[in-house]
């Protein structure tokens, strides 16, 4: 099977290199393109581009969710479902149902926060043209990559390649989907 | 007073100020690269079982048969296999449930709290710190779930989870003790969550080792968890957001965990858990004895696997201070209650405290004062934070005296009730001894399986507190 072209893989080899190349590619105006770190280069959001990530949305609403389901788990056992007078204490209160409250806004507040961490980044993806690269071993542990998809509307081939070779890439090798 | 001398005539400003520069700690030393970082810790997963794994990995299991037989004793039995009788209705399970959910917190405190903090010294020991959590949260577990006698109990007729009894019944919401189900689950819950998010990165990297490796199975296992991750920094920017959040969400988690497991005791009415110090206090042993969990478990770990350059010793002086500060609110609570008990001029709360120093358990006080109080003031001293053997035998006093301190706090307040008719002694039995020093073996065999199959250290974080990591090359500048 003929392999289709997916884009351009740059190494470098430093954090300050692989900074600089980002900021490069960003303001030469890709839009499709990815930089592979081993950890997370602090300062590269900034240098890639990248607006602040959404996940907090995901978070309040999962807080929301887990405290109202605290909230009215308690008002439906002990007011609606059973009303049962303990040590003479109301059938409802926010006052004594707030610990478990609390606990469930944190619980959905997790549960949530990384289920939208997983949406956004759009895993598990077990097959990538990175992953099928060699170079992903040394992604994952010393270098770092620039990768600029072919489908992005400003690609082709030589100026990509020039503007990753003037950027300072050590290596640049072809991505195949 | 520096106002002294300031010219009236004109506005007293510094033309440059210069701020004190503080030398920083290096965090991995011998100026190692990130490639000896992976190294080095997918090392410890790749290289051959070590014969020391084993024998640890059969004593463990070996005591943690005693809590299996223990348990299925209990159930097959009834609760009357503990030593528990009137007046002391509460004692070993609740002493060894809070003992162990107290070892957790500190895992949860370097994972959470420390991260908030920017303490970047955490990255070592944040993930074997966060393990030791996980487990110390199953022993604690055991506990609870196995005191209701039938077990299955616990879940269908209610008697911890909300679902309703025979008489359709619902737990009651207003009790400190539904309080912790969810304190305790939700705790568990999220430490396993938040341990995983930290692991993904670090499984990716062995993932593909072993798949370049041939190990085609190793690398399938590790691959399904991994959940493809290719350290995209689009994909980085929603993690470290992510991990922000668990952080953020995790610390008045921690916070709550265990002041709800001390309003099991500050609400009764009981002399000497009535006490409005409770939250507080509860919280710094826990934090305490976490750390002294840590210590147990980090320095053998770094001993045996030459984690020198990673865990410096600057990092056990972190922990010794830590361990220092947190003994000290410790030793200043137990002050602070004899104090109240003498100012509030309650007769009965006097009596508890005096009996608790000098009563039939002035045994277990005195051990819990000379291992909580004074141990920790060692560790004012450079030379001893410096004897790892002697901070190592520091740290296991720290987790007896913290044992210790539950049992105190439980026991002497039951066994003295009101009314001297109702005084009793109480005593472990066979049963719960078995099922205590078992629930070690548990720990330890879950503690190894951790450090034989995953990562010890998170690979990715430490990395990015390298001196290379900066983006501007911060550390040709200093």
């Amino acid at each position: 099977m003929a392999a289709t072209f997916y884009g351009l893989m740059a190494r470098f080899d430093t954090a300050p290199e692989i900074y600089h190349a980002a900021q490069q590619v960003r303001d030469a105006g890709y839009k499709n393109w990815d930089c592979i770190t081993p950890f997370p280069v602090h300062g590269l959001d900034g240098a890639m581009g990248l607006r602040r990530s959404n996940v907090p949305k995901f978070s309040l609403l999962g807080g929301l969710t887990g405290f109202t389901t605290g909230m009215s788990m308690i008002w439906f056992t002990g007011a609606f479902d059973y009303p049962l007078i303990v040590g003479g204490k109301p059938y409802f209160s926010p006052l004594f149902a707030f610990p478990i409250s609390y606990e469930l806004t944190i619980l959905f507040t997790a549960f949530a926060t990384i289920a939208g961490m997983f949406i956004l980044n759009w895993l598990p993806q077990h097959y990538h043209p990175v992953l099928k690269s060699k170079e992903i071993l040394r992604g994952l542990d010393d270098a770092f990559y620039v990768v600029i998809e072919a489908r992005d509307p400003k690609f082709d081939l030589n100026r990509a390649k020039a503007l990753l070779s003037q950027a300072g890439a050590k290596e640049i090798s072809e991505l195949e989907a | 007073m520096a106002h002294a001398h300031t010219d009236h005539s004109a506005p007293a400003i510094l033309a440059e100020v210069k701020p004190v520069a503080f030398p920083r700690a290096t965090l991995v030393e011998k100026n190692r690269s990130f490639s000896w970082v992976t190294e080095k810790i997918c090392g410890i997963i790749e290289g051959p079982t070590p014969r020391w794994w084993w024998i640890a990995f059969a004593v463990s299991g070996f005591l943690a048969s005693f809590t299996v037989a223990g348990i299925i004793y209990l159930v097959s039995t009834g609760v009357g296999v503990w030593g528990h009788a009137n007046p002391v209705n509460w004692a070993w399970d609740i002493v060894n449930f809070v003992f162990w959910i107290g070892i957790g917190h500190a895992g949860t405190l370097i994972s959470a709290i420390l991260c908030l903090l920017r303490q970047k010294w955490r990255t070592s020991i944040n993930r074997a710190a966060e393990a030791m959590t996980i487990f110390a949260v199953v022993c604690a577990a055991i506990f609870p779930v196995f005191h209701v006698g039938r077990v299955w109990f616990a879940v269908l007729p209610g008697y911890l989870f909300p679902f309703p009894n025979a008489n359709a019944i619902w737990p009651n919401f207003r009790s400190p003790l539904e309080w912790d189900v969810f304190a305790v689950s939700t705790y568990g819950t999220v430490s396993v969550l938040f341990w995983y998010i930290g692991l993904i990165p670090d499984l990716a990297i062995l993932r593909d080792r072993f798949y370049r490796a041939g190990d085609k199975i190793r690398s399938a296992l590790y691959g399904f968890f991994a959940m493809g991750w290719r350290g995209s920094n689009r994909h980085w920017s929603n993690y470290e957001m992510a991990y922000l959040v668990l952080a953020g969400i995790s610390t008045p988690l921690v916070l709550s965990v265990h002041t709800i497991v001390s309003f099991d005791f500050a609400v009764s009415l009981l002399p000497g858990w009535h006490t409005t110090i409770f939250p507080p206090y509860f919280v710094a042993g826990a934090i305490f004895s976490g750390f002294g969990m840590v210590l147990t478990l980090m320095l053998p770990l770094r001993a045996i696997f030459r984690l020198e350059d990673l865990i410096t010793q600057y990092h056990i002086d972190c922990m010794c201070k830590i361990i220092l500060a947190t003994g000290t609110i410790v030793g200043y609570a137990y002050g602070m209650e004899f104090f109240i008990a003498w100012y509030g001029s309650n007769p009965y709360e006097g009596f508890a405290f005096i009996n608790r120093a000098f009563g039939h358990y002035a045994w277990a006080y005195w051990i819990m004062i000379t291992c909580n109080v004074v141990t920790p003031q060692f560790f004012w001293f450079k030379r001893i934070r410096r004897n790892i053997g002697l901070v190592w035998i520091l740290s296991i006093f720290v987790n007896v005296g913290m044992w210790f301190e539950r049992f105190v706090i439980i026991v002497t307040s039951l066994a003295r009730d009101f009314l001297p008719s109702s005084w009793g002694y109480y005593s472990p039995s066979a049963v719960e001894i078995f099922t205590f020093f078992g629930t070690f073996g548990v720990f330890g065999v879950l503690f190894l399986l951790f450090i034989r199959f995953l990562p010890i250290m998170p690979m990715a974080e430490i990395k990015a507190v390298m001196p290379q990591a900066d983006v501007h090359g911060g550390h040709d500048k200093h």
